[in-house]
């Protein structure tokens, strides 16, 4: 069998996310209660989870958590760490041992600050610094794996029910403003900790349920500015665009959206003149970022959730708000279940960027 | 002489039972090889004139004909093909270069029938473009964009200027002079109902076409007849033709018995005269040379237009198609070495060039290795047969095809390969005004605008069969290409898996 | 009313409307077997001179001076389109020097003949329908 990056697998899947737009932190075991009601659209070959807002005693360093296949990556891969970085603490990630979650590799949580002469001689951004770091890692160092690279967050995963990754991980011990989670259902079955989801690049990270049917049109015009798409998974390939377009070009992530989910010309002609224009521009510079094919995803970000489908909308995803609450998930019984009154419950439309931030953040949009 | 004697390659079958001799053979055949004979009252025939571009087959009212190729043989081997055998006489007959015309007819591997499409079943849906929104719409030009936002924040439309298409098909270059005003007119309006563009080739734009210049791209070849301020101004597009699939480097030739009246005044030279493009372009000796006239041409234009740059694939392709792309082109036309031509020396025609197939697949992954895919648009030519070649084009990154032979065959080319003879039965490719009439351009456009929207619909059908529904997400999406018994370097090359992988 | 239109610019002389015309008032279904070794009598003929071609046939004028001079009524206008009664028909030929177009002919039945529209058929003119390049059309047009 080959294992992920090998091979290109598709899968099937069930997504959920929450966040509190006041910032209340919300305990971990709320977004595993969620997915858990979707537990037959995952087959338990991956399941995962991405907190924000987790560690605010180390907000300003790089939460780095690593899968190591055997000591020997570990030492390799720290000694890389050490040349390039400020190692602020290290630990093994708790788990708890768990009846339906074997074969675990060892799991290393680094907190890191870009080492001032490396960063210099490097002419870099910190980010940058940070993403080609993980990216040399990732592909040169073999048996290590960096599965989550972001400030205050952290990305959780393994290949099992998403229920009972959350078991395994002790998620009831983290506090987060928002949470987001992933149940997977491969049609082909390597079962590699990595391959699971969320796929994260630095704050980024996304869970998605589709199968994308313009990757390797996306993949390869992705790779020319620089990412490699060792994973060949959809989730990989939309976290990178979402990376490239939104902090590397600088698109507000409705911009974003835009390029990912761009309307059909038919819809872009009937837009009055502004927006019209805003749209051409966007679609026939950015054609090969245009991702078809069924895809729901949920992409979080420091101080936001964006939830996005197709533009047929091809995949299922419900909206629910209460209070200061804001639930997505690919069925409604994963939103009731945390929340049975909904002031608000719906179902965004093709191509409808649901972005939901931070009260305080005072960022582009807050949900619509 | 005996010595000289080849028989006719083929015969002309007329069934007597049949024949009403109408005669309709003879008063239609511009090579002269049907008569009727009072004496016997039947219908004879010459066939050592004939080409067999089926002109009779088509108009005998009661199906009296046939051409059949003929059984009469030479003691052949595989070394020792018939080819072979009579150009050689030929040659030592007339101590000449061999002439012919039309693609390459040898049996070298077609790429396209060695590749199939993926479709969708189960785990994501195909969509079907009789009931969804289903997209070929294409911009032809540079995509690499700077983002720049105004004081409000609103970006800033800073795209260069692109050729807006409605499917990913153009009619490739073919030179009013090579082919006929009536042919001309057929592909200009086509063109003009459909929303894509047509090509002049090298022979300058006949004064009564200005009127379709927003579908027109005007070329600019080594001769550069026909080249005058308006003609690049009338363009939609400008295009700079290095070389061609059929000849690469070799330029034009159009003899001085097809330069009279109107072609002589569109090319700019004098009636008579054999225009006969050089080989390179005088002032392109060298990549920087090129990159000069693109600039040259946009200063010429206010930069109002994309300058395309059309090369024939030879071996070095991929590095030549990045120093392009890095020369202000917007557009690159690669023609692939079975692609069409009016008149090409047989030898070169045959042996010189590369597919298409690996020429593009070469040139994307080149391009997107060194991160400059973005510079460019690639329009590939030289053969495109049906829709099937053209989504495999844009799955190996392909943005566009020229269409060439398909859009003549829509026209009524029969594939005879004697377009250099100046006597196309069909109106296409002569300049004598009775055989131009023949192609009346309400039909011959009509025709075009048929085939471009059927192999339209079926580019859609086929891509909503694997779940995309824009061409976008088509194109470089290698991995809906699998290749059947191709070899792992041919695989390589193309960037895709054989089938079952 | 829809009347046949010759587009000199389109007409090849290829003469297949003449076939096609004697063919449809033959009154036989097989081509071969109508014109095999017969001679033709086409109501559409294609008059040439200096490379240039053009096919003529009945007008159906809108106020038909061969009808005007028909001393039987054996032309009649029937609908617009001008018709010929062959029973009626004495073989006078007063409407053959009369039109000015030269579409009314002898015909070998020693009556005289003229193109009907090919009405005795379907309606639908086989020299319009055969024509290869589009030169005839039957088309709403002008009164002629």
């Amino acid at each position: 069998m080959y294992q992920e990056g090998e091979i290109r697998i598709p899968s099937g899947c069930a997504i959920s996310g929450l966040i509190s737009k006041s910032g209340k932190r919300v305990n971990g075991s709320e977004i595993v209660k969620s997915i858990a009601t979707m537990h037959d659209r995952s087959n338990g070959l991956g399941g995962g989870f991405a907190g924000y807002g987790i560690y605010p005693q180390y907000a300003d360093a790089y939460a780095f958590h690593i899968f190591y296949d055997n000591p020997e990556a570990k030492t390799y891969c720290e000694d890389f760490l050490n040349r390039h970085f400020d190692m602020i603490n290290l630990s093994k990630i708790p788990t708890r041992t768990h009846p339906n979650i074997v074969d675990e590799p060892l799991i290393w949580r680094y907190f890191l600050v870009p080492l001032h002469t490396k960063l210099e001689s490097s002419q870099l951004q910190p980010d940058e610094f940070v993403v080609r770091c993980t990216i040399k890692i990732n592909t040169h160092i073999d048996g290590a794996y960096v599965f989550s690279s972001g400030k205050n967050m952290g990305v959780f995963k393994a290949v099992g029910f998403p229920e009972d990754v959350g078991e395994f991980y002790r998620l009831e011990e983290y506090d987060g403003y928002s949470w987001t989670a992933h149940g997977r259902y491969p049609t082909n079955t390597p079962g590699w900790w990595g391959g699971a989801h969320p796929f994260a690049m630095l704050d980024y990270s996304i869970v998605h349920n589709g199968e994308i049917s313009s990757y390797d049109a996306n993949r390869r015009h992705i790779e020319m500015h620089g990412y490699q798409c060792t994973l060949q998974t959809d989730t990989e390939v939309i976290t990178y665009i979402v990376d490239y377009l939104h902090r590397r070009l600088g698109l507000t992530l409705q911009e974003t959206a835009k390029v990912i989910a761009a309307p059909f010309w038919q819809t872009i002609e009937s837009m009055n003149e502004e927006e019209r224009a805003e749209y051409e521009y966007l679609r026939s510079a950015f054609g090969s970022l245009l991702v078809t094919g069924p895809f729901s995803i949920i992409l979080g970000y420091s101080g936001g959730l964006m939830a996005l489908n197709d533009r047929l909308k091809l995949r299922s995803m419900v909206v629910g708000e209460k209070d200061d609450m804001v639930y997505i998930a690919s069925e409604e019984c994963a939103v009731r279940i945390l929340s049975p009154e909904l002031d608000r419950l719906w179902y965004p439309k093709g191509g409808e960027a649901v972005i939901v931030e931070l009260d305080q953040k005072g960022g582009e949009s807050s949900c619509q | 002489m005996s010595v000289n004697f080849l028989y006719p390659e083929y015969e002309v079958e007329r069934n007597t039972n049949r024949c009403i001799a109408c005669r309709v053979c003879e008063r239609q055949c511009a090579n002269e090889v049907h008569r009727y004979d009072e004496d016997l009252q039947m219908m004879l025939a010459d066939e050592s004139k004939c080409v067999n571009c089926h002109r009779c087959v088509s108009l005998c009212p009661t199906r009296a004909l046939k051409i059949v190729k003929t059984n009469h043989t030479f003691k052949e081997s595989a070394n020792w093909t018939k080819n072979n055998i009579e150009e050689l006489y030929r040659q030592a007959n007339s101590g000449g270069v061999l002439l012919t015309s039309m693609g390459n007819p040898c049996d070298y591997p077609v790429y396209w029938d060695k590749i199939l499409i993926n479709a969708s079943q189960v785990t994501n849906p195909s969509i079907d473009p009789l009931r969804e929104p289903m997209e070929t719409r294409t911009y032809l030009g540079k995509k690499n964009v700077k983002i720049e936002r105004d004081a409000n924040g609103k970006l800033i439309p800073n795209l260069p200027v692109n050729l807006e298409l409605t499917m990913p098909m153009l009619f490739g270059a073919m030179s009013y002079g090579a082919i006929s005003y009536n042919a001309h007119e057929s592909l200009a309006r086509a063109a003009e109902a459909l929303g894509i563009y047509y090509n002049t080739g090298e022979g300058g734009l006949h004064q009564d076409f200005y009127k379709y210049g927003p579908n027109t791209i005007v070329q600019v070849a080594s001769g550069r007849f026909g080249v005058h301020k308006d003609y690049l101004e009338s363009g939609a597009a400008i295009e700079i033709k290095i070389g061609q699939g059929a000849k690469p480097g070799i330029g034009g030739h159009l003899p001085g018995h097809k330069t009279m009246g109107d072609i002589s005044r569109t090319r700019m030279i004098p009636e008579g005269s054999d225009a006969i493009s050089p080989a390179p372009h005088h002032d392109i000796y060298s990549i920087e040379d090129l990159r000069q006239l693109v600039f040259s041409l946009k200063e010429a234009t206010n930069y109002k237009k994309p300058v395309s740059v059309k090369i024939a694939a030879v071996h070095n392709i991929a590095a030549i198609a990045s120093g392009i792309a890095r020369s202000g082109a917007d557009i690159i036309a690669i023609d692939g070495f079975r692609g069409g031509t009016g008149a090409a020396p047989t030898r070169i025609r045959d042996n010189v060039g590369i597919p298409i197939e690996l020429a593009l697949a070469a040139v994307d992954q080149r391009l997107r290795d060194e991160g400059i895919r973005d510079n460019v648009s690639i329009v590939v030519s030289g053969s495109i047969r049906n829709s099937a070649d053209i989504v495999k084009a844009v799955a190996l990154g392909a943005d566009a095809v020229y269409l060439g032979t398909a859009a003549l065959m829509a026209l009524g080319c029969h594939l005879c390969r004697s377009c250099h003879t100046g006597k196309c039965n069909w109106g296409i490719s002569t300049q004598r005004p009775e055989l131009v009439k023949r192609l009346n351009p309400n039909i011959g456009s009509q025709r075009l605008i048929n085939l471009m929207n059927a192999w339209n619909h079926e580019i859609k059908e086929m891509m909503g069969g694997m779940g995309i529904n824009s061409i976008e997400a088509l194109r470089g999406n290698r991995l809906m290409l699998r290749g059947v018994g191709l070899n792992e370097k041919e695989l390589e090359i193309l960037g895709i898996k054989h089938a079952g992988e | 009313m829809k009347r046949i239109y010759v587009d000199e610019k389109w007409c090849l002389g290829c003469h297949l409307c003449e076939y096609y015309c004697a063919f449809s008032n033959s009154g036989e279904n097989d081509m071969v077997k109508a014109l095999k070794n017969k001679m033709i009598h086409p109501r559409i003929q294609v008059e040439e001179n200096n490379g240039i071609s053009f096919a003529v046939n009945c007008r159906h004028c809108e106020d038909p001076i061969c009808v005007k001079g028909c001393l039987t009524g054996a032309l009649s206008i029937e609908n617009g389109v001008i018709r010929i009664d062959k029973k009626k028909c004495i073989g006078c030929y007063t409407c053959i020097a009369l039109c000015p177009y030269g579409a009314v002919m002898p015909s070998p039945d020693g009556v005289v003949q003229k193109c009907e529209l090919c009405l005795q058929r379907d309606g639908n003119p086989m020299c319009v329908q055969n024509c290869p390049n589009q030169a005839i059309v039957y088309e709403e047009g002008v009164e002629i």
